[in-house]
């Protein structure tokens, strides 16, 4: 179905809105992803402390710490969104509206990126504040660049992700859940990823926070080209390789998964 | 007679409870994948920590504090699990299976059935833990001698670390009945906070002295303390290791006092106010 894209854009700014209005109305909200999110990335620090470690690891705490709200936001914002949403019987209503799918998570990519990046830039002032982090920025364009990628990558992975849900519940759901920690180990959120071997490290590449996060310690700190796994441009190439794949992909695998679901009665099935 | 009625009234809540947690924690797949599924995480987030020593000390174990951040940690996996596993179940039952309202006005004490709802995530915690310790002692080479781990230190521990728990899960489960579905970050949060104050991976002689203070008004950080010395025998705390394991279960006891009256006082309080206002069964996801 052909559908327009006024209203497209009137559904992603509709889905965004609510998100953004809806934390807002609660000030629980300013605690638990402003305050609260500094304190397992700080624990992070005075592990390197307790271990004497160089000053540029307490930085590298505080980059994976702050990158760590995007792949949060990713997971649980994004891509077990579409879990609650057939939950609480949200996601047939959005199945006979005249909207993409891709709209619809665009929005909520949207709104969750206002609450991403406030815990985001709440948990890198205060870190960096706090523990004195030394920064020494190569080049300012680039550091963008890889963030914008970084951040693009991980939307079209949240949306793939997302795609599960329209066959599955909470088998999905689990799914996402094992990505935290996992992750953060894999993709090098407090450490240099190089350290895990440099096939582990390829492998871990799949995931745009991996190359993103080794791109932006080898450009924001002194000490970050030593710890680099690869070179930056080409880690500024691969992302791009990356964003292209996901967003692709990710389209495709909503059409299928969606004509999946709806052939096996399972779009609108609660509580399986 | 009336006592031993209403004992055995909460036991069926608990046990009732209890089954309910575990089919919801573990049916959505086979018995394999649910066991690969419980072990993976507690693992990669002990491994995390595994990379960070070695990627400092390159690659030297030997070091007392190595077992004692990685003994630490997997301890800390109670604090996690547990404290989900109790706070959560206002949200699931009242956002997502809108069943809240029906388990209110069924003759059993809310209390209990949170208690029993977190059993299934201790049970599976217990297990990640055993795992994650054998783990480090056969691949990591953590000098952990079962022959000379003080058991019943270790047991009394554990379950007092279990009250302690459910006594904070309460208190936000509270908390959570006036809050949207972002308690999950509630949660998420106060496990940091503790993550960070109670020593679970350092020393607490490593942090501030005002955080200090903090560190030692919590009975977290002497419940870390006393399954530490339980099982490696020995402490690398200055501060903590000045304590006997007496003074340091009394510090515990009367700490934990502290918190369980606190976390009553708050959780009636914030249910009678979500009661008056509405909000028991309010609808929050967006």
């Amino acid at each position: 179905m052909k559908t327009d894209l006024r209203t497209n854009i009137k559904a992603i700014i509709a889905r965004a809105y609510v998100r953004v209005v809806g934390a807002n109305r609660e000030p629980s909200w300013w605690l638990t992803e402003t305050l609260l999110p500094i304190m397992s990335t700080a624990a992070y620090v005075f592990v390197y402390k307790a271990l004497k470690a160089p000053e540029e690891y307490v930085g590298f705490v505080i980059l994976g710490g702050t990158m760590s709200s995007y792949w949060i936001f990713v997971l649980w914002t994004m891509a077990a969104q579409f879990y609650w949403e057939k939950e609480i019987g949200n996601l047939e209503i959005y199945m006979i509206a005249p909207i993409s799918r891709m709209s619809l998570l665009l929005g909520m990519a949207s709104g969750g990126l206002f609450l991403a990046t406030t815990r985001a830039v709440f948990i890198f002032l205060a870190g960096a504040l706090i523990f004195k982090v030394n920064f020494a920025i190569i080049s300012l364009p680039k550091l963008f660049a890889v963030f914008v990628l970084t951040l693009t990558g991980l939307y079209g992975m949240g949306m793939l992700f997302s795609s599960l849900f329209m066959l599955y519940g909470r088998e999905a759901w689990h799914g996402v859940t094992l990505l935290q920690e996992p992750v953060h180990l894999m993709s090098g959120f407090f450490f240099p990823v190089r350290n895990l071997g440099f096939f582990v490290a390829l492998g871990a590449s799949l995931i745009p926070m991996t190359l993103g996060l080794d791109a932006m310690r080898q450009l924001a700190f002194e000490a970050g080209p030593k710890s680099g796994f690869i070179n930056v441009n080409v880690e500024l190439g691969a992302l791009v390789v990356l964003c292209i794949l996901f967003l692709w992909v990710s389209k495709h695998a909503l059409e299928y998964m969606e004509k999946l679901g709806k052939r096996d009665g399972r779009l609108t099935l609660r509580w399986q | 007679m009336r006592i031993l009625d209403r004992t055995k009234e909460n036991i069926r809540t608990i046990r009732t409870a209890g089954r309910l947690g575990w089919a919801m924690e573990s049916n959505w797949t086979d018995p394999f994948l649910f066991a690969i599924y419980s072990i993976v995480r507690p693992l990669a987030s002990s491994l995390i920590l595994v990379v960070m020593y070695y990627v400092v000390t390159r690659g030297k174990t030997g070091m007392d504090l190595f077992a004692y951040i990685y003994v630490g940690n997997a301890f800390f996996m109670y604090v996690i699990n547990v404290l989900f596993g109790v706070s959560w179940v206002i949200h699931e039952d009242r956002d997502h299976y809108q069943m809240i309202r029906y388990i209110y006005i069924s003759p059993i004490r809310m209390y209990y059935y949170l208690f029993g709802r977190g059993i299934a995530k201790m049970i599976l915690t217990t297990v990640a833990v055993i795992i994650t310790i054998g783990f480090g002692m056969l691949v990591l080479k953590i000098p952990v001698n079962l022959l000379s781990v003080n058991y019943p230190l270790l047991i009394f521990s554990v379950a007092a670390g279990i009250f302690i728990i459910t006594c904070l899960g309460i208190l936000l489960a509270g908390v959570s009945m006036i809050t949207a579905h972002h308690s999950y970050a509630l949660t998420e949060g106060m496990s940091g906070l503790f993550y960070l104050a109670c020593g679970a991976i350092y020393p607490i002689d490593i942090l501030p002295v005002w955080l200090q203070y903090v560190s030692k008004a919590l009975p977290l950080t002497y419940w870390l303390e006393l399954v530490r010395r339980s099982v490696l025998g020995k402490s690398v705390s200055p501060t903590l290791g000045g304590y006997s394991d007496v003074q340091l279960i009394l510090i515990m006891a009367g700490t934990t006092l502290v918190l369980a009256l606190f976390s009553h006082w708050i959780y009636r309080s914030i249910e009678y106010i979500a009661r008056k206002y509405g909000k028991i069964d309010q609808l929050t996801s967006y």
